[in-house]
């Protein structure tokens, strides 16, 4: 059966694409009119590497000021951008230093994870895995994409303006959780507006392609893909947009309600006004907490399927790992808190969140079991999809161990708020999601593009990137243990060795990440065919049914799943 | 060898389940060697390359530190290890040199139940002692609860006396103001060295960088010390925190939040600010100097006296 949908659905595919042939869009229009789930798909992609481009440096320069204690680097970028020198430009530069953080922290969740998972990824795949023509809704794909280079200029645009009060201190430096009264009175400059609107912007984005992605994947599966027969990429962004629809409201709400307070005269986080800085955490985290599990959802689709076709073997314990994703995202509505042990909650309240917090690792549990499981007993190949897909258990096992450190409040007492937490959330986000991003580019670059990457240089990617985000993070655990707080442009001598480390990894990641663009630049000259499914027998997913690149449109006559297991 | 102290407290104490925790305890590395690095002189900061938590000199900390590293370690680091194990073997037995034909099996329900019922038990015994070691942090002491202390498996044997003292702490941007609340006596603590060439200098010789501070704040030891937190009303969110005592609290406008510690040793113990505050958030430490109980009763008369700081803390010897 497999064969016939094969062919089937290639022939089909060829033939509508010949058909509509005179409806295929050229130049510019092709994409900024897109309402093709694959074009806008690509340009997610571009767009998330871009993003994550700009990210990507900003860090940089934090890692060279915190390569050696004192303040070297920022003072001199204060000095070019503003032309000042000596005291006046080291306090510039603690500011930007705090700017940069910042917009380190939202442009890789808001414009580098979330667009290349879900929008990349998802809107890419997530129809051709159900066999679908389109999403259901093209026209809101079109323009959920198209909101997200607005928002990105509205954030990058709050590097130019005011924050703080004072001369020479351009940016929001609230940190990414944006807390009043830091973003509100803290910052009266309309910086921090523009970050707001820029995260509204984002937001609207999110939502409506939450929306989208919903509705195709509860209307759109081909006939015979029941729900228990969906490939799991296509389980995790189900749950993921469910996850953005009920999230996102709310960081809406809170942002809103911060916008409020800084521009109407509302008090709803002021103290001396009867509000209280604390709710807005409660609403932050209420959003922040599963944007953390819509980041990584995702990927935990998207590894899934390659450890299987590179073991050769289906997926161990199908609807447990499906069903472990939809209790993570259930649960992860209720652990809020873990995020406010310190600030001042009762004893009660901290009980509930270390026990909620804690059962989140019994599903994380199933599904690293039962990846392994999946690998055990299979004849694995070691390709570049394959082995970022293992890094990818290992180096999420290492920031799940943590996390359950940190789950408890009494241990979280002395590392909140330290580099504890910055190398947590770094091995499960840094290491974790970004690592099955490149494990999914790697994977479906051959589908998406129909060349083939080069083996040797994707491995050298691989491993130059392990060691280097390694370095980096780990002594981070040491730093956190020790006692040095996050968001620090300047740390006690006693820090300087393991920061020192921390930078070296730094470089080696980006030497890494060159290697990264080589590899991209390299397929697209070399122009290697790839063929349709080049994988082999273990990849039986519907997109590998079709050509590579998928035709314009694709399944005009619909795929029949039969009653074999096709997960 | 502030760890082993409490595991001869008792000769019952082998009998407890906390044995199993002391073990395991006693043989990490990690504390060893952060224990034999201890300086030998008084207070506590961060050491050079520290790679483990800071040493501890309350209640409190002891707790933690049994927990982290004689448990919550140890579940870490056999997690990884566990896992790391099951790739290499998989990578061993079963590439396409190996094995070359796949099994098929996609379901086995004897392994399904092991990994979500053993994950379960591991849970639940990080779960025993970290809700008392969180209850001992968020109770204030009334003299007659008890406290665990390193022992973390026990019901609590460790005497915590009622708050002798209460200070407010007060983070502003950026620095801290404390008040002898019974006494009213409040002063600034700032840090000490000015920004030069990119550098926080630090002026009295000896004394940390970035962590020294000109007003340290003064407390006798073997006391309990009520701290209470809160921030400038028309200021932003801080954080008070103090490593060695195992406290953390957020500064928060228009909140007052409490927390305590009850030193065993005197010397000068260091923290810094932990909540994003601002320009100046690296820049504003938190020294406390804990004395002996005849030199803080000396410090707090000359400081009624005279309502001078300065003034009460020239009874103390100068910081060497």
């Amino acid at each position: 059966m497999a064969d016939t949908t094969h062919l089937e659905a290639h022939a089909t595919g060829h033939d509508g694409a010949a058909s509509h042939d005179h409806h295929t869009p050229t130049g510019w229009r092709r994409y900024v009119y897109s309402t093709n789930h694959k074009d806008i798909g690509v340009m997610y992609l571009v767009f998330a590497i871009i993003a994550g481009i700009v990210g990507g440096l900003l860090s940089g320069f934090m890692r060279m000021e915190l390569q050696e204690p004192g303040i070297q680097i920022f003072n001199g970028l204060a000095s070019m951008v503003y032309g000042i020198n000596g005291d006046p430009s080291i306090d510039a530069g603690k500011h930007m230093y705090n700017v940069f953080t910042t917009a380190h922290a939202l442009i890789m969740i808001f414009f580098m994870v979330m667009p290349a998972t879900v929008g990349g990824f998802g809107n890419y795949f997530a129809p051709l895995m159900i066999g679908a023509p389109d999403t259901a809704f093209p026209r809101i794909n079109n323009i959920a994409f198209w909101l997200l280079p607005p928002a990105f200029i509205l954030l990058l645009m709050s590097f130019f303006f005011a924050g703080p009060d004072g001369a020479n201190m351009n940016g929001t430096g609230g940190g990414w959780t944006i807390y009043p009264p830091l973003s509100t009175t803290g910052q009266p400059g309309p910086a921090m507006d523009f970050a707001i609107l820029a995260l509204h912007v984002a937001g609207i984005s999110s939502i409506l392609g939450a929306i989208n992605l919903i509705t195709t994947i509860f209307n759109m599966r081909a006939p015979g893909m029941t729900i228990h027969k969906m490939p799991l990429f296509v389980w995790s962004i189900l749950v993921t947009a469910f996850l953005l629809l009920l999230a996102l409201p709310v960081l809406a709400g809170g942002i809103t309600m911060l916008l409020t307070d800084r521009n109407c005269g509302t008090a709803f986080f002021k103290s001396d006004q009867g509000g209280d800085p604390v709710l807005f955490q409660h609403l932050f985290w209420f959003f922040g907490h599963p944007e953390v599990y819509i980041m990584i959802l995702p990927g935990f689709g998207i590894v899934s399927h390659i450890i299987s076709t590179f073991s050769r073997k289906p997926v161990f314990g199908y609807l447990a790992m499906a069903y472990a994703m939809v209790a993570i995202g259930f649960v992860g509505f209720v652990v809020w808190a873990h995020h406010m042990y310190t600030t001042g909650l009762s004893l009660d309240v901290q009980r509930y969140f270390v026990a909620a917090t804690m059962v989140i690792a019994v599903p994380t549990g199933v599904k690293i079991f039962s990846w392994i499981a999946t690998m055990w007993g299979g004849s694995i190949t070691f390709k570049t999809p394959m082995l970022w897909a293992i890094g990818f258990i290992f180096l999420f096992t290492v920031g799940g161990v943590t996390g359950v450190v940190l789950a408890n409040a009494g241990a979280d007492r002395v590392l909140h708020d330290t580099y504890y937490v910055v190398a947590h959330f770094h091995y499960v986000l840094s290491l974790g999601a970004v690592f099955s991003i490149f494990a999914g580019w790697y994977y479906w670059f051959p589908k998406m593009f129909g060349y083939m990457y080069k083996e040797t240089l994707g491995k050298i990617h691989f491993w130059s990137m392990f060691i280097g985000v390694n370095l980096v993070f780990f002594p981070q655990h040491f730093l956190g243990l020790a006692g040095m707080p996050r968001r620090y442009i300047d740390y006690p001598d006693a820090f300087g060795m393991w920061n020192r480390v921390s930078s070296i990894g730094y470089y080696i990641t980006f030497v890494s990440m060159l290697i990264f663009f080589y590899a991209t630049w390299e397929a697209f000259r070399a122009k290697r065919p790839a063929g349709d499914s080049p994988w082999g027998d273990g990849a039986t997913t519907l997109e590998w049914t079709l050509s590579s690149p998928p035709p314009f449109h694709q399944f005009s006559t619909l795929p029949k799943i039969d009653s074999t297991n096709v997960h | 060898m502030a760890v082993y102290r409490g595991f001869s407290v008792t000769g019952q104490f082998k009998k407890r389940l906390g044995a199993v925790a002391a073990a395991a305890l006693s043989f990490v590395p990690v504390v060893a060697w952060a224990q034999e690095t201890a300086p030998v002189e008084s207070g506590s900061q961060p050491l050079p390359g520290e790679y483990a938590l800071q040493r501890s000199v309350t209640p409190i900390m002891d707790s933690i530190v049994a927990f982290h590293n004689g448990i919550l370690l140890w579940m870490c680091g056999l997690i990884v290890a566990l896992v790391l194990g099951l790739i290499i073997v998989v990578a061993v037995r079963f590439n396409a040199k190996a094995n070359p034909v796949p099994s098929k099996t996609t379901h086995n329900t004897l392994v399904e139940i092991l990994w979500t019922v053993l994950p379960i038990i591991v849970l639940i015994v990080i779960a025993i002692p970290s809700f008392g070691v969180l209850s001992d942090q968020l109770t204030t002491p009334d003299g007659q609860r008890k406290y665990l202390g390193h022992d973390i498996f026990s019901f609590g044997d460790v005497d915590v006396p009622a708050p002798g003292l209460t200070v407010k702490a007060t983070g502003n941007q950026w620095y801290w103001n404390y008040e002898y609340v019974d006494q009213g006596k409040a002063f600034d603590s700032n840090i000490l060295g000015e920004p030069k060439d990119g550098y926080v200098q630090a002026v009295k010789p000896g004394q940390p960088r970035l962590l020294a501070v000109d007003n340290e704040l003064v407390v006798p030891v073997d006391t309990t010390v009520r701290v209470q937190v809160t921030a400038d009303p028309s200021g932003v969110i801080h954080a008070f925190a103090v490593p060695s005592f195992g406290i953390k609290i957020d500064a928060v406008p228009g909140r007052l939040n409490e927390t305590w510690f009850n030193s065993r040793e005197t010397g000068i113990f260091y923290g810094q600010c932990s909540e994003l505050c601002g320009k100046d958030h690296a820049f504003m430490p938190i020294a406390v100097r804990v004395v002996t109980k005849d030199e803080f009763t000396a410090f707090m008369a000359a400081f009624e006296s005279s309502g001078d700081y300065a003034v009460a803390n020239a009874t103390l010897a100068a910081v060497k």
